[in-house]
């Protein structure tokens, strides 16, 4: 027996009329308005979303985009995505979808594989919903129902539901955070594939790959690491790109090594918090049973775990939130800018190749005006890409260094008030006690 | 002085005494042969006289001696009878026996105008020897005002096996009559072989400072109990710097083995023994303790997992630390790199704050429980004592119902030539078996008042020891908190300066 996932809300599908969008787009400056587009059609609240990694949205008007709302299903999540627009050539201003995570990473893939896109770092995709592991433990606590107590039961119960939340708001987070991105990306944001992503109603078709594709995914990626290697190889001449390199290399190590290091520590947390809660439990009963005196202090110290058993879970789910997922967020980040560098390289060595080719054209004085041409273009390229990688790069700084100011500060500021809350509770029971004994 | 402080101290009793004591043993006659030209310079308040009374206690070793202070290789074996004579005359001159009632009583009147003032502190484990007979020493303090103690301040070094030594002469003389005590720390195969190899390293450390404390805690336990504290064999465990080895608590010896024998007959004997309770109170309290027990084990595992998950915080905590500081190496954005080693110290920092409060929590708490699971044992024995005591008054009974039989069945027989010799031998039977019916049945009463009295002592003690070593938790759990909100208040300035 599968135990399925409390269902957070009803989705609500818009049936808007199927639309074929035009490709007129305008071409409008936008404000900086810093506007986390967070807008909610007027049903009952979902749920207070985690915003799990701020990523400075310069958003505006025009075109705002978020996941009003989710549905988790038996091995799907059903996002409903929404989105409000001034743009002419959507066919109304606000409108909604339902997507699924295989479209989201359909849209990805095709910001990849679209050339014209070469010189941007394309917003990493969400990472698939997984709620394995929540599912498992609540089909053991199934299972083992019968060897412990009601009250245990319960508790046991909430709380594994409280975690099946907490990865739910995560996972629908991720998604979001992936179309504001794109959104806010001034030429992904005109994308024809993410108008149709947005808009159209009906199910995109998008299968996921089957084995074939797969392994053509994985051989692609064997070449491309092993290209990458051969590119890398290669000195830029120009000392930004050169030291960009060196830089993303390294971080993209240590953030992994991070990220890994620091779930783990999280982990460790919330099984101590655990035993927490099975201590407060046992001296509950304890205190129940007892003859002596010690049963009030035993309900009280069992009160007091109880409480302070809370607040450690919140510590590590905030942990969670502002250090792990901040980590992985740019594990993931890093990754895209260093596919951006690739792919600047390996347009460098085409450049370099057809340079070469041109001047054993014209040394043989055949085929000289097609190497021209060809030249031409990889030049053309070559520098599209430097031009626009530039300027990602430098954006991608400036927005690493807000979200982990962001993040860190947030973080600090809630270890502050989860530890003086815990003090405060720990002082007050020994003063009961103290004065009571 | 010296008048005074030898009535309390029946080590050392008055050679020229005029009290009468049984006569199998002639404590006195030790004392005057070894004790008695001497006996001024013990009075001495110079601690060199530690060492003078040493060549005392060396010759206390005499066979007498040895009968006195410890009562054969195993405590298991049979209800030792001798305790009424061993014990009588050290506790004072004016009593007989000490288990009729009215000395106990004035016992207890003793310990309440002796305040309880005495503390024992284990310390400074020292490895002596080497290979496989190495053995830790530790210092044994005490620190005392009681007049029971020739100094106010004195220590000796003794070994694990000495600590065994001193429980189990302490359980072969107070178990069977109804006191509760406290059980020894238990023996670690493992970890003292790995103290012996000599490995310096962290876990072997563990494990000799979780010895130590516990040794110290059941000394603590011991002094507590005010009669145990007045036993010879406690005092001397605590006073004299030679102490004889006791052999018979290694595991393999004759009399470890004789050990498990009998406690594996015990364990078929309780199964067997039905008793009528004529008491509800004592079903009452059994139950109590039943279930205490239980809750009590399942407490402690809880609190074991929490020392180990936390334990196991720390070592990640530690290695995402470095992490961190890796990360902030690489960041080449200046603030955002000092920020994130800035955030690498912390949490090194609380690394060494989860290390703390593990062993706060293992010392604190797990270890009081672990304590109280083996007490409740020890508990558990004594109730199982006192149903033997009533087995055998119940044997007696019959046996002397048969003797009964037996002569009313002599009345009725024809041979008059050995008629009068066997019914005058039955009459002595008879009356030697009501003689040991009423004994068996005193026992019996004693051990019942001697354990419900054991039971309110421990309760109290049960209730003083959990509170003092909670709050003592709490606090701790207080003081980690009041670290973290240092740590993170200093941290925050550093977050905010990123730009």
């Amino acid at each position: 027996m599968v135990y399925v996932g409390p269902a957070v809300i009803l989705g609500v599908l818009w049936t808007c009329p199927p639309s074929h969008p035009s490709p007129t787009y305008g071409i409008k400056g936008y404000k900086t308005d810093n506007v986390n587009s967070r807008a909610l059609i007027g049903q009952k609240k979902c749920f207070s979303r985690p915003r799990a990694v701020n990523v400075d949205l310069q958003t505006d008007a025009t075109l705002q985009v978020d996941i009003s709302d989710a549905l988790s299903e038996r091995d799907k999540v059903k996002f409903t995505v929404h989105t409000k627009s001034s743009l002419p050539n959507f066919k109304l201003n606000e409108f909604s979808v339902v997507r699924q995570h295989e479209e989201f990473i359909w849209l990805h893939d095709s910001f990849v594989e679209n050339e014209e896109y070469a010189g941007y770092i394309i917003p990493p995709a969400p990472p698939r919903p997984d709620f394995d592991a929540s599912r498992e433990k609540l089909q053991k606590l199934g299972e083992g129902e019968g060897s412990m107590t009601k009250e245990e039961f319960t508790k046991m119960k909430q709380e594994l539901e409280a975690e099946y939340l907490a990865i739910f708001k995560k996972t629908v987070a991720m998604h979001e955070v992936f179309l504001c991105r794109v959104a806010a990306h001034p030429v992904l944001r005109k994308d024809l594939n993410f108008h149709v992503f947005l808009e159209y109603n009906q199910d995109l078709s998008v299968r996921g790959k089957n084995k074939k594709e797969k392994l053509e995914d994985f051989f692609k990626n064997v070449v491309k690491s092993a290209d990458g290697v051969l590119v890398a190889g290669v000195k830029d001449v120009d000392d930004f790109f050169e030291h960009e390199k060196t830089f993303l290399l390294e971080y993209h190590n240590r953030v992994k090594d991070a990220s890994a290091k620091s779930d783990r520590m999280i982990r460790s947390h919330k099984n101590a918090a655990d035993d927490i809660n099975r201590i407060a439990s046992s001296l509950y009963t304890l205190g129940t049973q007892d003859t002596t005196e010690l049963c009030k202090f035993f309900l009280k110290v069992s009160e007091l775990f109880e409480k302070t058993r809370k607040v450690e879970s919140r510590v590590a789910a905030d942990e969670d939130l502002k250090l792990s997922d901040l980590l992985k967020y740019y594990l993931r980040e890093s990754q895209a800018a260093k596919d951006l560098l690739y792919r600047r390289s390996r347009s460098l060595v085409d450049y370099e190749n057809a340079n070469k080719a041109l001047d054993k054209a014209r040394s043989k004085n055949r085929d000289v005006l097609q190497a021209e041409t060809s030249q031409q273009i990889c030049c053309h390229k070559f520098e599209k890409i430097s031009e626009s990688a530039k300027q990602e790069l430098i954006d991608f700084k400036t927005r690493r260094v807000a979200a982990f100011r962001k993040n860190l500060v947030e973080l600090a500021e809630l270890e502050l008030k989860h530890a003086k809350g815990n003090l405060q509770l720990l002082q007050s029971c020994l003063g009961f006690m103290k004065t009571n004994t | 002085m010296a008048d005074t402080d030898r009535e309390d101290e029946e080590l050392f009793t008055e050679p020229s005494g005029t009290q009468s004591q049984p006569a199998s043993l002639s404590t006195e006659d030790v004392s005057a042969n070894t004790n008695g030209p001497n006996q001024d310079a013990l009075f001495d308040d110079d601690p060199e006289d530690l060492f003078a009374e040493a060549t005392e206690e060396v010759s206390l070793d005499s066979p007498e001696r040895d009968i006195l202070l410890s009562d054969g290789p195993s405590p298991a074996i049979t209800p030792i009878t001798p305790p009424t004579s061993v014990i009588a005359p050290r506790i004072g001159h004016t009593h007989d026996d000490m288990f009729t009632h009215s000395s106990f009583d004035e016992i207890e009147e003793e310990e309440v105008d002796d305040s309880f003032d005495i503390n024992i502190s284990v310390s400074d484990p020292e490895k002596v020897g080497d290979g496989m007979n190495a053995y830790m020493a530790y210092k044994v303090t005490t620190k005392t005002s009681m007049s029971l103690f020739k100094q106010r301040e004195f220590s000796v070094k003794r070994r694990f096996s000495d600590f065994l030594g001193l429980h189990s002469k302490l359980a072969s003389k107070y178990l069977h009559v109804g006191y509760i005590v406290p059980p020894a720390p238990e023996k670690s195969i493992v970890g003292m072989t790995k103290v012996k190899v000599g490995k310096e390293d962290q876990s072997s450390n563990e494990f000799v400072e979780k010895r130590r404390s516990a040794l110290e805690r059941y000394l603590m336990r011991t002094v507590k109990h005010h009669i145990l504290l007045k036993d010879p064999d406690v005092l001397q465990f605590l006073e004299s710097s030679e102490l004889p080895r006791a052999v018979s608590t290694q595991a393999l010896s004759s009399a470890g083995l004789l050990r498990m024998v009998n406690k594996a007959a015990d364990a078929v004997n309780k199964m067997t023994i039905k008793m009528n309770e004529s008491d509800a109170w004592f079903e009452e309290k059994q139950q109590h303790f039943e279930s205490l027990d239980v809750q009590l084990r399942k407490l402690h595992i809880s609190v074991e997992s929490l020392v180990c998950h936390r334990k196991e915080l720390s070592v990640n905590t530690a290695q995402f630390a470095k992490s961190a500081a890796m990360l902030g190496n690489s960041e080449d954005h200046t603030a955002l790199s000092r920020a994130l080693s800035q955030l690498a110290e912390v949490e090194e920092k609380m690394d060494q704050l989860h290390q703390d409060q593990a062993n706060a929590d293992f010392y604190l708490f797990s270890e009081l429980l672990g304590d109280y699971v083996r007490l409740l044992a020890a508990v558990k024995g004594v109730f199982d004592h006192r149903i033997k005591t009533w087995q055998k008054w119940q044997d007696s009974q019959i046996l002397l119902q048969k003797k009964r039989e037996a002569e009313a069945k002599l009345q009725f027989t024809n041979k008059s030539d050995k008629l009068q010799q066997a019914k005058d031998e039955i009459k002595d039977e008879i009356e030697e078996m009501e003689g040991r019916v009423q004994q068996d049945e005193r026992d019996f009463e004693q051990i019942s008042r001697t354990i419900r009295k054991e039971v309110g002592r421990f309760e109290k003690e049960r209730v003083k020891d959990f509170k003092t070593s909670i709050i003592k938790y709490l606090e701790s759990l207080v003081l980690t908190q009041q670290q973290l909100i240092k740590y993170w208040e200093a941290f925050l300035p550093e977050a905010k300066a990123i730009s």
